[in-house]
């Protein structure tokens, strides 16, 4: 799983069938120092994280796994919302 | 998924089987500003896409994750068309 800050949403009206009905959002992945690494990227939202909040992803094949309907063409997932990252 | 425009279309006579009858587009990777990157990806159309679209592609073992191309030799498929981004003030 990698960190990332949500920083928008992506609207499509004409998708894959099994995308239909769930929330797409942009995230911005950032390291545990919250700085940004790497290109944005769009996310299916599972847990309904909003603009703003840090959440954890997963990438690939595992991607689809959370969802309810498969199969789904999704290679990044939201599966979490940070409460607080602690670093030693 | 990452965000692309369709800037061209790819003709192959011959190929893989399982291909035939799948449209394969050239998708130019953009920036949330809409400017383009320097990377293109050939994919495969699944939502009838057309040239100068806004999509969303779905790349990995994650393209073959539809009824179009489960079971194909696929690493990149449109998923969606994109009508708005709302992107946060930075």
């Amino acid at each position: 799983m990698n960190l990332a800050r949500v920083i928008g949403t992506i609207w499509a009206t004409r998708k894959d069938v099994n995308l239909e009905g769930l929330k797409m959002q942009l995230i911005q992945p950032m390291n545990p120092q919250a700085e940004d690494s790497g290109n944005p990227l769009v996310a299916v939202d599972t847990v309904g994280a909003g603009v703003g909040e840090i959440v954890y992803y997963v990438t690939a094949y595992e991607a689809v796994i959370p969802l309810e309907v498969q199969p789904a063409l999704a290679d990044a997932s939201i599966v979490g919302i940070v409460d607080k990252i602690e670093l030693n | 998924m990452l965000l692309g425009k369709v800037v061209g279309q790819v003709w192959a006579t011959r190929k893989d089987e399982k291909l035939t009858g799948m449209k394969l587009l050239v998708v130019r990777h953009i920036n949330l500003d809409y400017s383009f990157r320097n990377s293109y990806v050939v994919a495969v159309d699944s939502v009838g896409a057309g040239s100068g679209e806004y999509v969303l592609v779905t790349t990995g073992s994650s393209a073959r994750q539809s009824a179009l191309t489960e079971g194909k030799p696929v690493d990149a498929v449109i998923s969606a068309i994109i009508d708005t981004l709302d992107v946060e003030k930075q």
